[in-house]
């Protein structure tokens, strides 16, 4: 289970870092650019309190 | 009826009970050494530093270099030197006092000044981390208020300019003063959960919005960030600032915490010396790359608003990264002002140490929250950062002539413990003698604030050592 919470964690930082790349390349606007790294950031939030910064992490 | 209503209040009554309870079991160990168990590994550090660096003033810092006209050359290079001089600074100075003694530094002082120079330095230092964590909350509420259509404090705001802005301001600092009121375990885990998510926002806002500044490959950058974001030209009313400027700036920015030892209080957990090298965490995640992706985010609205001297960085952020970028502006804030608000509480707790934790920190908390009304905090943050790692700066070189230096000077260290004193004339003296040596050097000298930390450093601790040599000497002679 905390394998698949990493991973999905990872996948959340991706969607907020890696789409600011390709609007500097000129692949997608900056609006598509802001609704990837909300939804990265939802995804983030949701994933990685349920291990990170626990105890046991 | 009434069976319900009795109850409901017996529930509630239990409630309260449980919560007071629960609070009053955090345990900070504010008046005795850390023991073995609680100690913590690299990974709490590098998230605490990395996440409290990483910080809502950093939407500000950066932008105000801006502001003041450096050049790029001297920002990039003054930033390197900066914060390697701030890591050795924790790493050489803080850190191995930290593990050496594992308690705070009110409580060492305590030992080393007596209880009344640490009630009154307490009581200047919880002051001045109220007013940061202040600035903190406050530019959280530039992001809160986006919704809202807050009227934005301008850069020559001093007082609260509407309604909605008081509101949005005690919103956030009563959401981070109920978590600081919990301890320093809720603020490790949050730190930990935002940090890395933080970081990332700052340099995506910062790179999607490099086409907009005239950078469309690696090769444009250095020309756009000479020409159009550090272009060496300050903004009316603004001072100008050189290499020495930002070097110096960013070495003394957390001047309090390392040089001035505040962060004995987290480095005390520490289990090994060399985690004082986790600062670079902060250092180079928080005050280098989030300075260098805010001043590109400043950079973009005036370019779009003409110069405009609105400063709103929930606004700039909002305008870069849509929500997320908005949220990040409130989360920076909320995790820098929560340890700030929790070192304050302990600050104040040392001067009556039978309140409980969680009630001092509810003080301290609204205070801060106070303080943060006025955007004046965060117009000349700057300023005010350089001010109070200044004023807190000369019991930082106390410690260290008392740790280090009176020992190979057969004289005795911890002087008001050893002897039972409740007032040290050497550490007070030190303390007022390189105020007013400060003073002098900016009000006669005309040097400015950025640059007294130094010199100032060497003047109390060439000071504590020649008093402590009078003062003990006096009594052996008695």
């Amino acid at each position: 289970m905390k394998k698949l919470l990493m991973v999905a964690s990872y996948i959340g930082l991706g969607l907020t870092l890696i789409p600011s790349f390709l609007v500097f390349s000129g692949s997608i606007t900056l609006e598509s650019n802001k609704a990837l790294m909300l939804l990265g950031t939802i995804v983030w939030f949701a994933a990685a309190s349920r291990w990170l910064g626990t105890d046991e992490s | 009826m009434k069976g319900p209503v009795v109850e409901n209040r017996r529930e509630q009554e239990l409630n309260r009970t449980r919560l007071i309870e629960r609070l009053d079991s955090v345990e900070e160990f504010e008046r005795e050494p850390v023991p073995e168990s609680k100690l913590r590994g690299w990974g709490s550090f590098l998230g605490v530093y990395a996440g409290e660096h990483t910080a809502g003033t950093e939407f500000v810092i950066g932008p105000l270099f801006v502001a003041h006209g450096v050049t790029a050359a001297g920002l990039v290079f003054g930033l390197l030197a900066g914060n390697v001089l701030a890591v050795l600074s924790w790493a050489f100075l803080t850190a191995p006092i930290a593990t050496k003694t594992r308690i705070t530094l009110y409580y060492l002082l305590e030992k080393i000044a007596g209880r009344q120079v640490t009630a009154v330095y307490n009581l200047v230092n919880a002051l001045m981390f109220c007013f940061l964590a202040g600035s903190m909350i406050a530019v959280s509420a530039t992001a809160i208020g986006i919704p809202f259509g807050l009227q934005m404090p301008s850069l020559t705001d001093f007082y609260p300019n509407s309604l909605g802005w008081v509101v949005a301001v005690a919103a956030i600092g009563a959401v981070t003063t109920l978590v600081a009121m919990f301890g320093f375990g809720w603020v490790t885990r949050f730190s930990k959960v935002a940090a890395p998510w933080m970081i990332l926002v700052f340099v995506a806002a910062a790179v999607a919005v490099l086409p907009e500044l005239g950078v469309h490959s690696v090769h444009d950058f250095w020309d756009a960030a000479s020409h159009r974001i550090w272009t060496g030209q300050p903004m009316e009313g603004q001072s100008q600032f050189t290499f020495w400027h930002v070097l110096f700036f960013s070495w003394f920015t957390n001047m309090a915490m390392h040089i001035g030892m505040a962060d004995l209080s987290i480095l005390r957990y520490a289990k090994k010396w060399y985690y004082g090298f986790s600062s670079a965490a902060g250092m180079y995640v928080g005050h280098y790359i989030a300075w260098l992706a805010s001043g590109i985010l400043y950079a973009l609205f005036l370019q779009e608003s003409n110069f405009s001297q609105e400063f709103s960085p929930g606004n700039i952020a909002f305008r870069a990264a849509g929500l997320a970028g908005a949220i990040c502006v409130i989360i920076a804030g909320w995790t820098t002002a929560n340890p700030t608000i929790y070192r304050a509480g302990l600050a104040l707790q040392a001067i009556r140490p039978s309140m409980k934790t969680w009630r001092v920190t509810l003080v301290v908390g609204t205070i801060t929250t106070l303080a943060a009304c006025f955007p004046a905090l965060v117009m000349k943050l700057l300023d005010f950062v350089a001010l109070y790692g200044l004023l807190l700066m000369p019991m930082g070189a106390v410690i260290v002539v008392d740790t280090y230096l009176l020992p190979s000077l057969n004289l005795k260290t911890l002087y008001a413990e050893t002897f039972g004193k409740t007032l040290n004339w050497a550490a007070g003296l030190t303390w007022i003698l390189t105020l007013g040596f400060c003073l002098y050097l900016s009000l006669g000298a005309g040097m400015e604030i950025f640059f007294l930390g130094l010199p100032g450093w060497f003047a109390a601790a060439i000071s504590y050592l020649v008093l402590s040599m009078v003062v003990q000497r006096r009594r052996v002679f008695a």
